[in-house]
């Protein structure tokens, strides 16, 4: 079970892309809520000078980093969680009874996620450009697509591992509201986590995101609060450790 | 020798304890074109999982096409085309990009797809709406979609669940059009589930019979009639009617067999429209009184009631609840 079908991986992504562009409603609504976070925390707060952000830095090239942390997590999760409609749907089957193996289906629907995801964190930084991001260089620039790539192939998976064990929809809202939005609040990506108390600043140890959201800064802005190689580093793993848990999720579970 | 499309020998499932399949075997050759015919809940459907490799048998074991379906499912996916009883299309999507997808899905290469999209889509008369998208397309139409993309990727045999469930009509007979044209042009092995009569009848050149998760009956259509063999006769005479009355009237030339349930006595009679004035004099001879006469030649229907006892209907909502015990006896082993 263990080959690989390319021509299988790349009808699965194609599906994922032709959708995206299809769905232009769904993309502006799903990109419409870290661009409200954006505009608006980002002229709130842009003159303010807040504990603990270098005061060269400015809020907004701060906060950008994080909404596009938040775009990524958010539109990740969703993706690997989409499965639940192709159940839903049915479309599942169509998937399932194809001489294909389930590893191969697991790969393409990341892939498909994950690049659609990065897309959305890209079109994000638009704006946040505008509002006065200013991005240290090219260099910074192809970096922070690495920790795009990353920070959408570990929520992709988590979303994909908690659809396997779904048997319906019903579940999906409370995943959005009890796991994606404190890991989102929870990450630094509006405010630095050295103003959380301490116990919570370990929690937020804890979080894949709060390395995604700071590879970024480091990358695009070029401050960050942890060592950009260790960033990377437990991202990679986060991400590793994720796409086996949802690809041995999904060899387990019932189509039906 | 080839192997036979389809040799299952001791297939079951059983769903907690609930026997859905039981001890089923069964022999499908090529080219046929096979029917399984029975109540909704008969098990028919989970028969056609367990072939797909979409559910593993609980005991017993099947060959489809020559590839074991524990062993070898890879080798079985790649030699079928399913299409399942409920929609399994991309809604977003075209219907040629559901193709493609699906051509990808088999590796075929651009050419191939494109050459047999082309094919496809004139067999089921969908050329002109290939790049509409399938939320579109009306009930019918994604039907006949589907069983293009079933045949896509020129499996060796197709399998169709309920290919005709809730569809009118006039779109059910261009669907038994298209079922018969690809069985006959392109020769591929076809085995559906129906629980219409007149589809298996129609269509099948053999039927299964299938009633609690066991094959009651297997034979053409044309032999399970003759086991009927006469006409069915169906008087409606008065609640009173007493044993001597019943006997009087099967006593009659050319009855051969009598059954009273109620107020309605069922007569298998040869040659019935001979028969009918005779047994109406006798009747009335013996003091029974005849509210209503009907005759009709023997159908699937009534083989079905002569081997399980019951009309298909009746089997129907005795299966609904079997399905619902099923279902709620899973709920309880999620939670």
């Amino acid at each position: 079970m263990l080959q690989i079908n390319i021509y299988a991986i790349y009808s699965l992504w194609l599906r994922e892309m032709i959708r995206f562009f299809r769905l232009k409603s769904r993309v502006v609504g799903s990109l419409a809520p870290p661009f409200f976070f954006l505009a608006f925390l980002g002229f709130g707060f842009g003159s303010a000078a807040m504990p603990a952000i270098p005061e060269e830095v400015g809020y907004v090239s701060f906060l950008a980093p994080g909404i596009i942390g938040m775009t990524l997590l958010f539109s990740s999760t969703f993706g690997g969680l989409s499965m639940l409609w192709d159940r839903e749907f049915g479309f599942l089957r169509e998937i399932m009874v194809a001489p294909v193996s389930r590893l191969s289906i697991v790969i393409g629907r990341t892939a498909g996620g994950v690049t659609t995801a990065v897309l959305q964190g890209l079109i994000i930084l638009v704006p946040g450009v505008a509002m006065g991001l200013k991005i240290s260089g090219p260099a910074g620039l192809l970096l922070s697509l690495v920790f795009m790539l990353l920070i959408a192939t570990t929520f992709n998976s988590l979303g994909l591992a908690f659809a396997s064990r779904m048997k319906d929809m019903s579940g999906f809202s409370l995943i959005m509201n009890f796991m994606v939005f404190p890991l989102f609040l929870l990450s630094g990506a509006l405010f630095p986590i050295s103003n959380f108390p301490g116990w919570l600043q370990t929690l937020a140890l804890f979080n894949p995101l709060t390395y995604g959201v700071d590879g970024l800064r480091g990358s695009l802005v070029g401050v960050s609060a942890f060592p950009l190689a260790l960033d990377l580093l437990i991202l990679a793993f986060s991400s590793v450790a994720a796409l086996s848990l949802g690809a041995y999720l999904f060899e387990k579970s019932d189509v039906e | 020798m080839d192997a036979p499309a389809i040799a299952a020998s001791g297939l079951t499932m059983r769903f907690n304890g609930f026997l859905a399949v039981d001890n089923v075997d069964l022999e499908i050759e090529r080219g046929e074109l096979f029917g399984l015919l029975g109540p909704n809940g008969a098990g028919k459907s989970t028969i056609i999982k367990m072939l797909t490799t979409m559910l593993r048998p609980s005991a017993g074991s099947a060959a489809v096409w020559g590839y074991d379906i524990k062993k070898e499912r890879d080798a079985v996916r790649s030699s079928i085309g399913v299409v399942f009883q409920d929609p399994s299309v991309d809604s977003q999507l075209s219907g040629r990009e559901n193709l493609d997808f699906h051509g990808r899905m088999y590796g075929m290469d651009r050419k191939t797809r494109s050459d047999r999209i082309a094919e496809v889509l004139e067999l089921v008369d969908l050329t002109d709406k290939a790049d509409v998208l399938m939320e579109d397309y009306s009930g019918g139409m994604q039907r006949r979609l589907e069983i293009a993309r079933g045949l896509m990727h020129h499996p060796s045999v197709l399998f169709l669940d309920e290919p005709t469930l809730g569809l009118d009509a006039q779109t059910r007979r261009y669907i038994w059009r298209y079922i018969e044209r690809m069985n006959e042009d392109e020769g591929v092995t076809v085995v559906l589930t129906t629980h219409y009569m007149e589809e298996a009848d129609h269509l099948c050149k053999r039927v299964a019979i299938i009633d609690q998760g066991k094959i009651v009956a297997l034979d053409s259509p044309e032999n399970l009639k003759d086991l009927i063999g006469a006409d069915i006769v169906t008087l409606e005479v008065d609640d009173s009617v007493t044993d001597d009355q019943v006997r009087a009237v099967s006593d009659v030339d050319g009855v051969e067999a009598a059954d009273r349930a109620g107020s309605i006595l069922t007569l298998s009679v040869d040659r019935s429209e001979a028969r009918i004035p005779e047994i109406v004099l006798s009747a009335s001879r013996a003091g029974l009184l005849i509210r209503s006469v009907s005759m009709h030649e023997p159908t699937l229907e009534d083989v079905f009631l002569k081997f399980t006892g019951k009309k298909i209907r009746e089997a129907e909502s005795a299966g609904a609840g079997r399905m619902a015990a099923v279902q709620s006896r899973m709920r309880t082993r999620r939670h």
